[in-house]
Order: C-alpha cells, then sequence, then structure tokens
C-alpha cells in the first residue's frame, strides 16, 4: 500500500542554510516547518496539503542565539523556552510574552521564527517584538535583507516575505528601559490571546514602543500613543527626573492605544471588549514600566 | 519515506511512512507504541507527550520526518524492567488515574519536571503540567501523586 | 439506622497513601490495594494504564484492517437531492462507499424515540449529520475519497432557537409560528413536562423574578469516539468499541443490520472517559456496515474535530423562574419555564425535561410548585446526555433564585437555603417522600464551616514581589492586584440517581468462584462499562467482601451476560454493585452447600472472610480453597431496585426516582473587575455518599465533577451560529487545565441509605450540579452584577458584551 500516491508530499531536509535557501529557491511553494506547532496542526486536520515541507530543524544555525554589535541575533529556531531561561535579562518583554505560550510542550518546539512565519495577529512574539523596533532578517538566494517589525505584517496571516524567502533570524536591540507585556485569556494556559499590549520604554532614544495583539487585522503598534508618551515624558523632563507620573497622561495613553485598535467580534471575544481591555492593559502596563524605571 | 529512529532505547524502523504522518501516528500505528494517546492532535491537550531527544514534546506536532534519526521516549520506556517508575506508582497510590487517557502524557511531563526539579512547588507543578489536560480527575489527585513521587525520590536520595 | 451511623462519626477521611517501607517492592503492600468494600483499594487496570499497556478503543488493531471515515452534513438543514459516490469509489485503495441504501434493516434507531437515520436519507436536520461512509486501507485514502462524493444538497434556513420551534413568543429565531417548519413528522415538540402541586395561586411576600441562560457544555472526553468491527464467519459481527451501554448500542445495531442479537457481538474496548457523551451510537452502526460489505475488519476513529460532532452535548436552556417565600424566608412557592434545546434528534431529551422538571426548584421545601419543562427538536446541534442530565441547567436557575432572595429578604444565603433544606421525610416536587437521609442543611453548614483560603497575598499592600499565578490572569500579567476583588458563594443541589419514571433499570452478573492453583479466585462478570470511574474496582471489592477470597478478576465486559443498564446516571455502584453482591451471595450459599457436605455435618453459621471458612460457633472451619475443592461455583444474578413509577401527565406527581443524592459547595473566587478575568481560589465541597465503597476513588469522582461543574460556569461553551458550532476543537472549546482549577477541600458524609446496597449513594453527577452555581454565586458576590448566562465572560462582567 503506497500511500504517496494518493497525497505526495516530499520533506526536505537541509543540513545547512544554504541548503534551505536554495531549496526555498528551488521549491518556493515549500513550507518549512521548525517546530511545527502550527503546521502540524494544519497536516494533521487536512487544512493544507503543500506538495514540499521544507524542514528546518537540522539547520542547527538557526537554533543560536547572540549578541552582535549592540543587539541580540535571535536565530529563527530559538525555542520559547530557551528565550525564557536564557534571554529574560535583556528582552523581559518578549520573555513574558512567551512564557504565555501554550504549554510547555509547545514552548519547546515553538519559535518566533514560526510566529512570524505564521503571522497571526494573535501570535505572542508580535508585540513584544513591536515595541522593541525588533527587525526581521530574511534571505534568498537573491540576498538578505531587513525588514522593520512594524512593516513585516500586511495582513490578516499574511507576511512582506517573498515566496522564496526565509526568516533566518530576529535582530532586537535590547531596549534600554523597562518592557511589559500582557494577554488576556479565559484560561490559564493553552490559550489564545482575545487582546495582548506591549509595552517598551526607550530612554535612550527618547522614545516608547507598543504592539497590539489579537485586536487589528495585523499585530500593529500604537503610534500616536507612542509619540503622545514620549512627547509628554520629554515636555515634563520625566526621561530624567524620572519623577511620577500624572495620571492624566496615563489615561490619555490608554485612550490612544484603544483607540489604535480595528477590532472584530469573533467566538474569543467582541470588539467592544478588546478596545476596553486594550486600555486597560496599557494603562496598567505603563504604571509598572514607568514604576520600574522610577526605581532603576 | 522510510523513518529510524530510537524509540525507548531500541533502534525502530518504518517504510513507506507517508510524509504528512506525526511522530504520534508513526509510534500508535506503525511502531507498535500506542501508549502515547491522541486526544486532539493539535498540542492542545498534552495526551501525546513524548521526550524528544529528551526534551518534552508533543508527538503530534513533531513531523514524521523530523523524528529521523533522533531519540524518543514515551510512557512506554518509563519503567525499568517491571519495575515502575517513581511517578508511575505514585500515581496508582495517590488515586491520580480514572480514565487513564491523559496518563501517559501527564506521566512523562510529570517525569520530566520531577527528574529536572527534585523538590517541586505546587505553583511550579502546576505550570509544568499545564500543557496536559485531564477531564476526570480535577488534577487534586494528580497533584498528590507528583508530591508522592517527588517526596519518594528524595527519600530514597537521602538513604544514598 | 441514621442515629448508629451519627454515633459513629459520618465524616469520612481518606486516608494518604502510606509510603513503601524501605526496601519494599513498589505495588506489593498487603492491606488496602487488596481490600473489600470501604477500603481505597488499588485498580486492577492501573498498571496497565500507567505503563502505556492499556488498550482503548483507539488503540484496537487487527491485521488486515481497514479503517472507515464518515462524510457529514456541512449544512444544519438541508434536503438531498443526490448522492454520486462514483468518483470515490474509484479510488486505488478505497473498499466501499455506502449510503443510506445500504442499510438493511431499520434506518433509523434512538435511545428513547426512533428518529435518527444511521445515513441520512433525504434530509439532514444538523451540522455534522452523517450522510456516506468510505473504507480504506489508510485514514487519509479514507479521507480524501470522501471528499470526492458528491452532494447536491437544497439549503434550507435551519431552526436555531427552541422557543421559536415551539411556535412561542419571545423566541430568537424570528419567524411567526406558522412559518417554523416540522422538523419531524410529529412537530418539534419533544417532551412536555408539567408538574402541579399545591395552590395554584398562592401568595408571598416576597417574590423574586429571573431569566437565566445556560450555554452548550461539551462532555469533552479525551479517548475519541472509536471502534474495531469485525466480520464474524457466521454473518454477523463483533464490535470492540468505547460507550457507556452494551447492550442498547446492541439492539440499535441488531435493528439496522436486521440481525438478531446473537450475531452482533459487542466488547467494551477501553474507555477514555464518557460523562454522557457516549450513551448514544456514534460509529457502531457505520462501523459493522463497513466490515460486513468489505469482509474486512474496519477501525474507525474520530479526531477532535468530527468528534464536536460525532456526540450530543448538553442541553443549553433558557429558564424563567419565580420565588415566593415569606418574610422570615420560608419558600412558598416556585414557578418556572424550562426551555431546552434538544437539537437535531431526541436522544436522551424525554428524560431531561423530567429530570429538570422534576427535580427544577433544588433541595427545598416548597408546598406549591408549578413547573413546566419542554424539549424541542431545532436544527442545532442533537442534545442528550451529560453528568448532571438537567438538574445542571436547573441548579443554575434555582441556586440564582436562591441568592436573589436572600438579597431580597436581607438574609444570608446559606441561611436562607437552610430554613427551606430537604430532609428525610421531606416531601419532593413530585410528591415523593424522601424515605432516606437527606442531609441538606448539614452539608451547607459543613462546607461554610471549612477553612477558608488564606487571603490574598497581594492585596496586603503590595509588600514584597507579588506571584502573578495567585492572580487572575496568572503570568498572563494582566493585573498585580488592580481591580481585584474576593468574592464567596455557595449552593446546594441534588441529583436522582438511577434511571427514573417507570424504567425497568436492571444490571445483571455472573460470578463464579473456583479454585485454581491453589487458591479460591473469584471472576465477576458483567456488561457494566468502566468509563474511568472505579467501576472495575467496585466490582473486584464486592466479591472481596462477599466471598472472602483476595484474588478477584473482572472479566472482559461484553453481550456474553446480560444488560447491565448505563453508566450514567450515577447507577452503576448501585445497579451493578447490587447484581455483583447478589450474585455473590448465591454463590457464596451455593459454596456453603458444598462445604457443608464436605464437612459431613452441620455446621452453624458460616462464613467466608479472609479465604476461611468460619463458623460464629466453632471459629476456623478450614480454607476455603482445600474445601472447596474442584466444585466450581457460578450464579448469574439480574437484580432491579425497587421500582418506579411514571408520574401524572399534568400533575408531575408520583414516585419518579428511587434515589436522590446530594452536595453542596462553596466557592471563593478572585475577581479582576476592571477585565472580567477570574481565578476560582478554592472549591470546596461536601457530599453524602452513603457509604464510600471506595473512598479513594469516591474523592477521585467528587473532584472531577467539580472541576467540570466550573467549566460550565466559567469557560466552556459550543458556540452556535446559524446552526453551525464556531469552535469545534480544543483551541477554541476551553476546558480547565491543572492551572485553572482550585485546590479542593472534600468532606464525605456517609448516612445510609436503608434501600441500598451497603446503604450506598451514587456519586457522580452532584458534584457537577452544586459546583458552578456557586462559582457564579462568587462571583456575583465580587462584582454586584446579575450574572444571569453561563459560562460568565469577560464580556458580562465589563458591561462590554
Amino acid at each position: 500500500m503506497v500511500v504517496g500516491t494518493l497525497c505526495g508530499m516530499e520533506f526536505l531536509q537541509p543540513a545547512t542554510w544554504a541548503e534551505a535557501v536554495a531549496a526555498k529557491a528551488a521549491y518556493p511553494q515549500a513550507m518549512p516547518i521548525m517546530g511545527g506547532t502550527d503546521v502540524m496542526v494544519e497536516l494533521n486536520f487536512d487544512r493544507h496539503r503543500p506538495e514540499y515541507l521544507l524542514d528546518l530543524t537540522r539547520v542547527t544555525d538557526l537554533a543560536q542565539w547572540a549578541p552582535e554589535n549592540g543587539h541580540i541575533r535571535l536565530g529563527a529556531g530559538v525555542s520559547y523556552t530557551r528565550i525564557i531561561t536564557e534571554l529574560g535579562g535583556p528582552l523581559p518583554g518578549l520573555a513574558m510574552a512567551a512564557r504565555t505560550v501554550g504549554s510547555p510542550q509547545i514552548r519547546n518546539r515553538g519559535t518566533a521564527g514560526g510566529n512570524l512565519g505564521a503571522a497571526s495577529p494573535a501570535g505572542d512574539s508580535h508585540p513584544p517584538l513591536l515595541a522593541a523596533f525588533a527587525e526581521i532578517e530574511a534571505e534568498s538566494a537573491r540576498g538578505v535583507r531587513r525588514i522593520p517589525a512594524a512593516e513585516f505584517y500586511t495582513g490578516v496571516k499574511r507576511h512582506a516575505l517573498a515566496p522564496d524567502e526565509l526568516i533566518k533570524a530576529v535582530l532586537i536591540t535590547p531596549p534600554a528601559g523597562p518592557q511589559q507585556f500582557c494577554k488576556i485569556g479565559t484560561r490559564n494556559a493553552m490559550v489564545i490571546a482575545v487582546a495582548a499590549f506591549s509595552l517598551a520604554l526607550h530612554p535612550d532614544r527618547r522614545e516608547v514602543g507598543t504592539g497590539i495583539g489579537s485586536a487589528a487585522p495585523t499585530p500593529r503598534r500604537a503610534v500616536a500613543a507612542e509619540q503622545f508618551l514620549a512627547g509628554a515624558l520629554a515636555s515634563d523632563g520625566l526621561w530624567e527626573s524620572r519623577g511620577p507620573l500624572p495620571d492624566t497622561v496615563g489615561r490619555r495613553f490608554a485612550d490612544l492605544v484603544a483607540d489604535a485598535a480595528a477590532p472584530i467580534d469573533d467566538v474569543r471575544g467582541t470588539a467592544r471588549y478588546r478596545v476596553h481591555a486594550l486600555s486597560v492593559m496599557a494603562r496598567r502596563a505603563l504604571v509598572w514600566a514607568w514604576n520600574d524605571y522610577r526605581e532603576a | 519515506m522510510r523513518i529510524s529512529c530510537t524509540v525507548n532505547g531500541e533502534p525502530q524502523q518504518a517504510d513507506d511512512v507517508w510524509e504528512g504522518e506525526s511522530l504520534l501516528y508513526l509510534l500508535r500505528e506503525r511502531l507498535g507504541f500506542p501508549g502515547s494517546k491522541n486526544a486532539c492532535e493539535q498540542g492542545e491537550c498534552g495526551s501525546c507527550t513524548v521526550y524528544l531527544d529528551g526534551v518534552l514534546a508533543c508527538a503530534c506536532l513533531v513531523a514524521a520526518g523530523q523524528a529521523q534519526g533522533r531519540d524518543v521516549r514515551t510512557v512506554e520506556g518509563l519503567a525499568t524492567g517491571d519495575e515502575l517508575a517513581a511517578v508511575q506508582q505514585a500515581f496508582l497510590d495517590a488515586g491520580a488515574v480514572q480514565c487513564g487517557f491523559c496518563t501517559p502524557g501527564l506521566l512523562v511531563a510529570a517525569h520530566d519536571l520531577i527528574g529536572r526539579h527534585p523538590g517541586p512547588a505546587d505553583a511550579e507543578i502546576r505550570e509544568a503540567l499545564a500543557g496536559n489536560l485531564c477531564r476526570c480527575t480535577g488534577y487534586e489527585k494528580i497533584l498528590d501523586g507528583v508530591r508522592l513521587a517527588a517526596a519518594r525520590r528524595a527519600d530514597k536520595a537521602d538513604q544514598l | 439506622m441514621s442515629d448508629g451511623q451519627k454515633e459513629r462519626g459520618p465524616v469520612l477521611t481518606v486516608p494518604v497513601r502510606p509510603r513503601p517501607r524501605p526496601g519494599g517492592v513498589p505495588g506489593s503492600e498487603a492491606g488496602a490495594r487488596d481490600e473489600g468494600i470501604g477500603a481505597s483499594a488499588g485498580r486492577p487496570d492501573g498498571i496497565p494504564k500507567v505503563t502505556g499497556e492499556f488498550q482503548y478503543a483507539s488503540d484496537l488493531w487487527l491485521d488486515g484492517m481497514i479503517w472507515g471515515v464518515t462524510l457529514r452534513s456541512p449544512h444544519p438543514y438541508a434536503r438531498i437531492r443526490s448522492v454520486d459516490i462514483g468518483p470515490a469509489l474509484a479510488t486505488p485503495g478505497v473498499s466501499a462507499v455506502l449510503t443510506h441504501e445500504d442499510v438493511p434493516g431499520s434506518k433509523l434507531y434512538g435511545l428513547e424515540i426512533v428518529d435518527q437515520p444511521v445515513l441520512a436519507v433525504d434530509t439532514v436536520r444538523y451540522q455534522g449529520e452523517p450522510v456516506a461512509l468510505v473504507a480504506a486501507d489508510h485514514p487519509e485514502i479514507a479521507r480524501q475519497a470522501a471528499k470526492k462524493i458528491v452532494v447536491d444538497w437544497e439549503v434550507l434556513e435551519p431552526v436555531t432557537d427552541a422557543r421559536t420551534a415551539l411556535g412561542l413568543d419571545g423566541g430568537a429565531g424570528g419567524g411567526a409560528a406558522g412559518e417554523v417548519p416540522r422538523l419531524h413528522p410529529g412537530g418539534n415538540l419533544v417532551r412536555h413536562l408539567r408538574l402541579r402541586k399545591g395552590d395554584p395561586d398562592p401568595v408571598a411576600d416576597v417574590v423574586v423574578t429571573g431569566e437565566y441562560h445556560v450555554g452548550m457544555q461539551d462532555q469533552a472526553f479525551l479517548g475519541p469516539e472509536s471502534g474495531l468491527a469485525v466480520p464474524a464467519e457466521d454473518g454477523g459481527v463483533e464490535l470492540y468499541v468505547a460507550t457507556q451501554w452494551l447492550h442498547v448500542d446492541q439492539r440499535q445495531i441488531c435493528g439496522a443490520l436486521g440481525l438478531p442479537p446473537d450475531k452482533v457481538r459487542l466488547t467494551l474496548a477501553g474507555v477514555g472517559g464518557a460523562f454522557g457523551g457516549r450513551e448514544d451510537l456514534s460509529m457502531h452502526v457505520h462501523a459493522c456496515l463497513l466490515a460486513l460489505h468489505t469482509g474486512k475488519p474496519v477501525k474507525m476513529v474520530y479526531n477532535r474535530e468530527e468528534s464536536f460532532f460525532g456526540h450530543v452535548h448538553r442541553h443549553p436552556a433558557v429558564m424563567r423562574f419565580e420565588h415566593g417565600a415569606r418574610r422570615d424566608g420560608t419558600l412558598v412557592y416556585v414557578k418556572a419555564q424550562i426551555y431546552l434545546d434538544g437539537g437535531a434528534y431526541a436522544s436522551s431529551t424525554p428524560a431531561v425535561v423530567g429530570n429538570a422538571g422534576t427535580m427544577g426548584i433544588g433541595p427545598y421545601v416548597v408546598p406549591h410548585v408549578q413547573i413546566d419543562a419542554f424539549g424541542a427538536y431545532t436544527n442545532n446541534p442533537p442534545c442528550g446526555a451529560m453528568r448532571g442530565f438537567g438538574s445542571v441547567q436547573a441548579a443554575f436557575a434555582h441556586e440564582a433564585q436562591m441568592d436573589r432572595l436572600a438579597g431580597a429578604l436581607g438574609l444570608d444565603p446559606v441561611e436562607l437555603r437552610c430554613r427551606n433544606a430537604m430532609a428525610q421525610g421531606s416531601q419532593a416536587p413530585t410528591g415523593q417522600v424522601i424515605d432516606s437521609p437527606a442531609p441538606v442543611e448539614e452539608m451547607l453548614r459543613r462546607v461554610a464551616a471549612l477553612p477558608m483560603p488564606p487571603p490574598a497575598a497581594w492585596a496586603n499592600g503590595g509588600a514584597g514581589a507579588v506571584d502573578l499565578r495567585d492572580l487572575p490572569g496568572g503570568v498572563a500579567n494582566t493585573t498585580h492586584g488592580e481591580g481585584v476583588v474576593r468574592g464567596v458563594g455557595y449552593a446546594a443541589a441534588y441529583k436522582n440517581v438511577g434511571f427514573s419514571e417507570g424504567f425497568d433499570d436492571y444490571s445483571t452478573a455472573r460470578v463464579r468462584l473456583e479454585v485454581l492453583a491453589g487458591e479460591a479466585v473469584a471472576t465477576v462478570h458483567t456488561a457494566a462499562a468502566e468509563v474511568g470511574q472505579g467501576l472495575v474496582t467496585v466490582e473486584q471489592q464486592i466479591a472481596r467482601t462477599e466471598l472472602g477470597v483476595h484474588q478477584v478478576t473482572v472479566h472482559p465486559k461484553d453481550t456474553a451476560v446480560g444488560s447491565a443498564g448505563s453508566s450514567s446516571a450515577s447507577r452503576q455502584t448501585y445497579v451493578t454493585g447490587g447484581a455483583v453482591k447478589a450474585a455473590c451471595e448465591k454463590v457464596r450459599e451455593g459454596a456453603l452447600a458444598v462445604i457443608q457436605r464436605r464437612l459431613g455435618r452441620s455446621v452453624p453459621g458460616l462464613r467466608l472472610a479472609g479465604g476461611k471458612v468460619i463458623s460464629d460457633t466453632e471459629g476456623v472451619v478450614g480454607e476455603l480453597a482445600g474445601l472447596l475443592g474442584d466444585e466450581v461455583i457460578e450464579e448469574t444474578v439480574e437484580w432491579r431496585h425497587r421500582p418506579t413509577y411514571p408520574v401524572d401527565p399534568e400533575t408531575g406527581q408520583g414516585f419518579a426516582h428511587v434515589q436522590y443524592a446530594f452536595s453542596a459547595h462553596r466557592a471563593v473566587v478572585d475577581v479582576d473587575t476592571e477585565l472580567g478575568l477570574l481565578k476560582v481560589v478554592a472549591l470546596d465541597c461536601v457530599q453524602d455518599v452513603g457509604k464510600a465503597i471506595n473512598p479513594q476513588a469516591v474523592v477521585g469522582q467528587i473532584q472531577g465533577g467539580s472541576a467540570q461543574g466550573m467549566g460550565l460556569a466559567v469557560m466552556e461553551e459550543i458556540q452556535i451560529s446559524g446552526g453551525k458550532i464556531r469552535n469545534p476543537s480544543f483551541t477554541d472549546y476551553l476546558i480547565p487545565t491543572i492551572l485553572d482549577v482550585p485546590p479542593m477541600q472534600i468532606e464525605v458524609l456517609e448516612y445510609p441509605d436503608p434501600h441500598a446496597p451497603y446503604g450506598l449513594r451514587g456519586v457522580g453527577e452532584p458534584p457537577t450540579i452544586s459546583s458552578g452555581p456557586a462559582i457564579v454565586a462568587a462571583v456575583r458576590a465580587a462584582t454586584g452584577l446579575p450574572l444571569n448566562q453561563i459560562p460568565v465572560r469577560p464580556e458580562h462582567i465589563t458591561g462590554t458584551g
């Protein structure tokens, strides 16, 4: 009995990054698979029958991370578990998000690279990457390019990669100030975010980074909120003085974050709830981040 | 395709594996290891939890090809001969087994936890087992079982 | 009887398992592991379950077996104009493609009403209704072939609301009464239970009303629907299947296949949980049809998504309640209308309506009662048995009403309940007098007296680091204590045990006593489905106690012995336990007669214990094994509890239920009132089990049932839109994880029921009934919101629905 004649699928297993890039060039329709936490669900439930599966788990380079020129080069294949245990210092926002992903089993296999490849608006890694102004390094046989996170997500489960490109790494300069991440779920584990919010303070740049999840067609920044807060902190000399943050600033920030969302009603929650939840998370996250900044 | 891997310490091989199969299917339907279970096949229940190269994973989310050359350990590999592992005996003694469908996955996860954290606090136990659903027990006796296993291993270690 | 019990003290403490002595071989401890009733004996299937060797239905394997899959309707309501199976049949690797035309016997089956097609004939009435079957060498081939079957549909507008289906005003489905299609020849009413007791126009000082909504819960058993059908040489078929009642399955399969029972032989395969979801047929007839058609063994396994379509769910309910009381809190009357959405086919709807109606007021004494409970057909997914069976829905309403009344009267919620609590001698709303202990007040007072969880650490002004895991939202970091309020809630409930309203409820047990390898051993053979609850252990324990033997083999469960009835209605320990006990008594009688003959003289007062034959007057007379010798004593007994009777169709009065079981819960919940997220901090229960045959297993059942009630209260709902399930997966049908379920203090009372074997009371369902309402009461206490709908969602708490 040969099943393959009915539902042909080829399993490509490059041993090196160069081989992987070449394989994707030869078969742009190939579906990359790393931890499998998204791809295998699609296969198991017959949502997808790709002609080629491109297994990246043999490309050991992808599972490395290293400091490099002031930023962290996070290989696309580093598991969430390792992000939590090894990068909680420099990237606490991403580590907090990683801790909310699925379950220990999922975290052992799932990766930020895979999360980016799926580009779901609910992906847990996206808000902290946006807040940290991260860049995604994509490579193809045609060369390497860096895509700012804010430009990476182009639509619901759509990203800016060309069909022949693979995600090699995420480049993140650890924000100089405190980071926060909050995620709404109606259960304490294995839950897709109803809404999520990430915040990073960048005192060295006098900038604020934010990321909103599950409340728009794509993960997105709350740009007006960021600019407002950065402006308020600057004009009141708060970056330097680390004085108390006025309530009015916190409330306005929260409103602007909520305004940046464009959520829908779905099985997990209503649009009205998502907007409300974002404003509460934004206000609380700012209080916590500012308190951390004051005590630093 | 042909897949060769090690399962519970022994080399195993399967031919004519369809590329879209999971490690779970490989174990259950081709290699004769039905201990790992198929309650959801989407990583939401943990009933298929195995060790893959020593790290806890849901076998339903591992493509069969990804297991090529790797080391897999399932619930069938926890006991040593006739002697049950501490977690297995403890689950029995604590009444943590009702229908038992979640039990294999939970045992592997608990085995992993106690191996890494000999004296886990309740909060740690809960976070470590959060990926394993149980519908019968309400988890209380599972917690009893993990505590009992940890205590017994500590006793045993003290005696050495 | 109860006085004697009180002297002994009714509260059972479950011992912590003793640790093995150093150097001892694990598992070999004598004592509790092989004792009789009342001990926390170990499960006979425990070791295989922890080594992964236990064979569940989805683990079945036979050389040469092929795989079956089901083609299901994507439409909630449609006519089938034609079905073209040609392309599917032509697919290499496919052995068979079957439709209703291939069903040789009755095209319809059903538990109570025979209304459900084996395979759709010309109409489908729910999304997921089976239309065709495919058998092939590999499940993937079968799946892809099934996609090639072409069905020409005439899609119809589904009926999606129970009250609309019944032609009542206020239904959400829209359309005037005359326009609602009759989904079945007899119309859309499955059953109307009418209960009238006392004064039709009672007067009360204080009246509270409410409308309550309960969402559709799923049993979510972990083991997927599975079975293996093997064609037999005699033209019959052997079916290995995970199920709750072998004989009712057999009856329906025989009907569909046109075969007599001796040609349709069922064996219970390992069951991965049931909770009511396996009481109806799933792939039983399908697998048999494919096996008989192809001449090969056929295995069918549903994946989780298909499982959501492959079994019945809990009836969603809309309920209107009116409670009237005197100033001092004494209940005067309850009026209620309960609408249960039964979905496309009847399943157990008539019995669920009966339960919701006859027990809809809760464990309280109420002189004047008017209840109308309705079960309706709609094009929503079929609903049927789920643990709690009608009482769950009613309890949500009656407990909310009791709290509302307490508020209106300025009374403590526990006090109000105690003032009206049922007790032995009270009259139920059916007019039935409660003729065994019913310690409702005591349970409420005991649960209220249990130690409370410590005050929230984070509430003490934030001194020291906050542990997120103690907070609503947990490590998802949604609060560090901001907005969090703690609430406490109480609830009490009761449930009938056994099949009611005149059903011939019985079980059959075959017990055999013989000497093997010099030891007296017993074998117990019943068809009673072990679904995880520990019935196999109970069967062993009863045989050990009654026959004084240590080694008891539980024979595989199959249709070679008579029916044991269903593993549902919390009835197996009572009814199958009763059958095993009765069979053991007959075996003992026979064995003692043999032994008397062997002794050659009359020895008074002989009994069996500890493997010995003991006389009241002479002490130990000999070893059972020695005295029994070659003799094999075997008895088969069909055992019934005392009868119940149908209720009067106009008044709902009658001796409907053979036994009631009671429980009380207290819940402590921390609510993030700004985000609507919550954390159940404690969920404690007091339950009277009459006699705990296996204390450890009893506590495990209470904890598990409590977790299921919690799930319904705060997270579980099959969401339906236009008759379609929006969340058929564990991704979005959320059941509680170990991070969600709190510690549970369980106090077990033992007030024996004099009418039941060993005085025992059914255990499994009450904890599922009083747990959810206690949790919602706690959330109401924390938020001040009425919360008339479950599951409670963040939108309800934040007002952003």
